[in-house]
């Protein structure tokens, strides 16, 4: 049990419309420090949206977003940017800057943004490196890392800026199975020393060893939120049921195990 | 019989000055026109739909109108609104103008070739648009724009012959003269033929390192 629940994050009332399509009919949750909430539902549902909604990467039509006291949402393009800092990003398909090394890709924030001195800078990204089990890689190209060494770098990248909160969206899910261990394992790890996250994934075997709660998400509402042991053993819904079972069969048991 | 004579002592020196007038010209023109072509292909891509319109108005006038016709505009008809320039200044403004509205065009394909996610992704570490687009779009798309760009300075290179017309004494110019003066068209202009063969070697050379240099592993133009 976490002892005092400081909230990081706060989604209300989430609202998204792509023309005719309604993907987020209203989604609430809160997070709290230190917390790792996982989202799952079928694809096409509006996960990725979410997140996208929550950095204000998507603007949603209506609802508002919080981050410790302040409001995210409905602020001008500066303000946007500033949050966007405290608010760190991993893509499903990485999203490196190509034309940059894995340091300066982690770097190149911190001076661009940040306005931190060169030698800062490449200190502190070199240490966000190790962190994730990239030191010795700082040189290479991302045409020249594997798939989950990019998702490395990518996550070194957003920490650092020093979030308040991680999003990753699908993290593993354009990766080969044998990298998929090495981004989760980061991740486990991140979750261990106290950072918040908001994980979009399928990995139940992740989700039930890290998550605090899980939020099933289908057809822009949010069916069904519980700890793992609670959605796995007893969930409310007969769907949530079936999907589980589903994930669980195409991504491996429950308990982490690859079949 | 080639005369040596003639080659060594009338001709070479008397096209010394308009060759000067050449690099002159191109060296100006080339840098400006690439910048403002950079400047016009984000306004165009990134711009409002105000800004976006303009950029391709000066893309659909500079590209559709002869350059002929252009410099003519500038050197014999600003002056009747009061605007005179000197041949050469109204020479470099055609050219930008010109040049830049071709660049304009190859760098908007290189920077729409970029992924989109490369801008998210800045943005979500806090860049601003205009940064992202600047630190991260424009590396990638300037050096994807390379091979079309080095075709239009090539072009350039050439097309500033046309100088000429609003009497400023480039290359042909002080060719133009010397073959009228000894009545010897084909030598004269066969030896700036070469010189100009030998000013885009040079430069089509240059800008093969130049996009050599700038690779990095996972360019697909890297061998």
């Amino acid at each position: 049990m976490k002892k005092r629940k400081e909230l990081i994050l706060q989604i209300k009332n989430i609202h998204k419309s792509f023309g005719e399509n309604e993907v987020l009919k209203g989604i609430s949750f809160d997070v709290f420090k230190g917390e790792t909430k996982v989202i799952i539902g079928p694809s096409g549902m509006g996960k990725s949206t979410l997140l996208r909604c929550i950095n204000q990467l998507t603007i949603p039509e209506q609802g508002s977003i919080w981050l410790r006291d302040q409001e995210v949402t409905h602020h001008n393009v500066r303000e946007m940017n500033r949050f966007r800092q405290k608010i760190g990003m991993v893509f499903q398909d990485f999203n490196l800057f190509d034309h940059l090394n894995a340091i300066r890709n982690v770097e190149i924030a911190l001076i661009k943004v940040k306005g931190m001195k060169k030698d800062e800078a490449r200190d502190k990204g070199m240490q966000e490196l190790k962190k994730v089990g990239l030191g010795k890689q700082a040189l290479l190209y991302p045409a020249e890392l594997s798939g989950g060494q990019k998702q490395r770098v990518s996550i070194a990248r957003a920490l650092a800026m020093d979030p308040e909160v991680m999003l990753f969206d699908e993290p593993t899910s354009a990766l080969d199975p044998e990298l998929i261990g090495e981004v989760l394992g980061v991740m486990q790890k991140l979750a261990k020393e106290g950072m918040t996250m908001v994980v979009v994934t399928h990995e139940m075997g992740f989700a039930r060893s890290v998550a605090d709660e899980i939020i099933f998400l289908e057809k822009g509402r949010l069916l069904e939120s519980g700890p793992p042991g609670k959605l796995f053993y007893q969930p409310k819904y007969q769907r949530t049921k079936k999907f589980l079972f589903k994930l669980t069969e195409l991504y491996g048991d429950i308990d982490g195990e690859k079949t | 019989m080639i005369n040596w004579n003639f080659f060594l002592e009338i001709l070479l020196p008397s096209l010394l000055d308009g060759f000067l007038m050449t690099l002159k010209l191109i060296c100006w023109s080339i840098p400006i026109g690439l910048a403002v072509g950079i400047t016009i292909a984000v306004g165009r891509v990134y711009g409002n739909l105000l800004v976006s319109f303009l950029c391709k108005a000066y893309i659909v006038f500079f590209r559709g109108t002869p350059l002929l016709i252009q410099l003519f505009i500038l050197y014999y008809g600003f002056p009747s609104i009061g605007i005179y320039l000197s041949p050469f200044v109204a020479s470099v403004i055609a050219f930008v103008l010109c040049s830049s509205a071709y660049h304009t065009e190859y760098i908007r394909g290189a920077i729409q070739s970029v992924k989109n996610g490369q801008v998210l992704a800045a943005q979500a570490l806090g860049m601003s648009k205009f940064s992202a687009v600047f630190n991260i779009v424009l590396p990638q798309a300037l050096r994807r724009a390379i091979p079309g760009c080095s075709n239009e300075i090539i072009y350039l290179i050439k097309y500033s012959s046309l100088a000429f017309m609003v009497t400023c004494i480039e290359l042909t110019g002080a060719g133009k003269i010397v073959a009228s003066r000894y009545f010897s068209y084909s030598e004269v202009f066969l030896v700036i033929g070469i010189i100009y063969l030998t000013i885009v070697s040079l430069a089509t050379k240059f800008l093969n390192m130049l996009e050599e240099k700038l690779a990095f592993p996972g360019w697909e133009n890297k061998k």
